[in-house]
């Protein structure tokens, strides 16, 4: 099944219909042309970096968003467009982020539970809390609830497509996603 | 306050905030809700938290990761590449080879260039007289998003060939006849035209897959010919 992330730019509005440009520098990018690339990672770093480090957690984000970028040029020759750039990159992100949690044996088996993980936060910091402190209880969600959270909420995947991912069911995805967001509403504001 | 279909409930509240239960259900839980605030107020606070996810933003990292990517790009993998997207030429040991019998020149024989440009204005003027007084009643496909858009990179891919092999062209091209070189650019302006015919046709129609596959065809055609016309450069230097 194809997977449908959401959409969104830096600033969370919309992201515009698939450009021409990225098409053009994902061409020019898969014969060899590297400054081609480089446009294509100044376009597309933000949401790459932001889904790695809420996937792995800030000490990951920054070499593991290398290898994304480092992967996707590797694997240029499989993007037909068929898909806008933007979603074939974030589908060959996920698969880099799945891969390294399973390397850091974050898999199936951190689907313990562990709620107490969030105990260290304090509830409704100063009545009314920001962006930052969600992003935080977001990082002290247990694993794989988290990873469902991002994938789910933040990046707009289906249930099926995450079981699909990764090797789930979608009741387990459903479940993963009902827990982590029952942690994280003492996280919000007023 | 809590009804005794409480439990059955309180693990299924993300389902419903996500539309995912079916019209019985649903129904049912709308009546549950009636009765108990616990749930009603976690419904509430699970789409605050769905709706604050949503809204996260991703601002590019503080530090450029960019010279630590460039640093490890090697080539691209091209193993499932289609033919006319694989390299056109080992430019490199080509170079090489060229550089060192510079003064020599390849040329066809007459009844082979005529062969290849009588065939290539065939082909190139059957295409362009088909597409243009036939297309109405050519059956297409419902044309989608995604089709365009591959149709398009596609397009893109054969721009990418042609301007590598152009500048290939260009820098050797006195090393060709100029009898070779001449006929070369005949059927290269042939398809050029047939080609400006489709780009303005698609221009009227941009999301036709007939009009799309056909401006392919004249690219393609045109990678072929050069990509004939490079190796015959390659193989002189060999």
């Amino acid at each position: 099944m194809e997977p449908h992330p959401r959409q969104t730019s830096a600033d969370g509005a919309p992201e515009p219909a698939p450009q021409a440009g990225d098409l053009r520098d994902a061409a020019l990018a898969a014969a060899g042309d590297k400054h081609a690339f480089e446009r294509l990672y100044r376009a597309h770093v933000g949401r790459i970096h932001g889904l790695v480090r809420r996937m792995l957690g800030a000490d990951e984000a920054t070499e593991v968003t290398q290898d994304v970028f480092v992967r996707a040029w590797q694997k240029l020759g499989t993007f037909r467009g068929e898909s806008a750039f933007g979603t074939w990159l974030h589908r060959v992100a996920v698969n880099v982020v799945l891969t390294r949690r399973a390397e850091l044996g974050t898999r199936r088996d951190r689907f313990v539970q562990d709620d107490t993980v969030l105990a260290a936060l304090p509830d409704r910091p100063g009545g009314r809390e920001t962006s930052l402190d969600f992003e935080s209880a977001i990082d002290r969600l247990p694993p794989g609830a988290r990873a469902i959270f991002v994938l789910h909420d933040v990046e707009g995947y289906r249930h099926e497509e995450i079981a699909g991912l990764m090797s789930i069911s979608s009741g387990t995805s459903k479940a993963q996603l009902h827990r982590a967001r029952m942690l994280l509403r003492r996280h919000l504001g007023d | 306050m809590f009804d005794d279909t409480h439990d059955a409930w309180t693990d299924r509240l993300s389902e419903y905030v996500d539309g995912e239960l079916d019209a019985a259900e649903r129904a049912a839980l709308d009546v549950h809700l009636q009765v108990c605030p616990a749930c009603a107020r976690t419904v509430t606070e699970l789409r605050a938290v769905a709706a604050r996810a949503a809204e996260l933003t991703s601002p590019a990292p503080a530090e450029d990761l960019w010279p630590g990517i460039a640093g490890r790009l090697a080539a691209p993998e091209r193993g499932a590449e289609p033919r006319a997207w694989r390299p056109v030429l080992d430019l490199a040991a080509w170079r090489e080879r060229s550089a060192a019998t510079a003064s020599r020149r390849w040329s066809f024989t007459l009844p082979q260039l005529a062969a290849a440009a009588v065939l290539l204005v065939v082909l190139s003027s059957l295409s362009a007289w088909w597409t243009f007084s036939r297309r109405p009643v050519v059956p297409t496909a419902t044309p989608t998003p995604g089709t365009t858009q591959a149709a398009s990179f596609e397009t893109a891919r054969y721009e990418v060939t042609i301007a590598e092999l152009e500048r290939v062209l260009r820098e050797h091209r006195g090393e060709l006849d100029p009898a070779t070189v001449q006929i070369i650019e005949r059927n290269l302006n042939i398809i050029d035209a047939a080609t400006e015919q489709a780009r303005r046709a698609l221009a009227a129609d941009p999301s036709s897959p007939y009009l799309n596959g056909h401006l392919a065809t004249q690219l393609r055609r045109k990678v072929t010919l050069l990509r004939q016309a490079t190796a015959m450069v390659a193989a002189y230097g060999s």
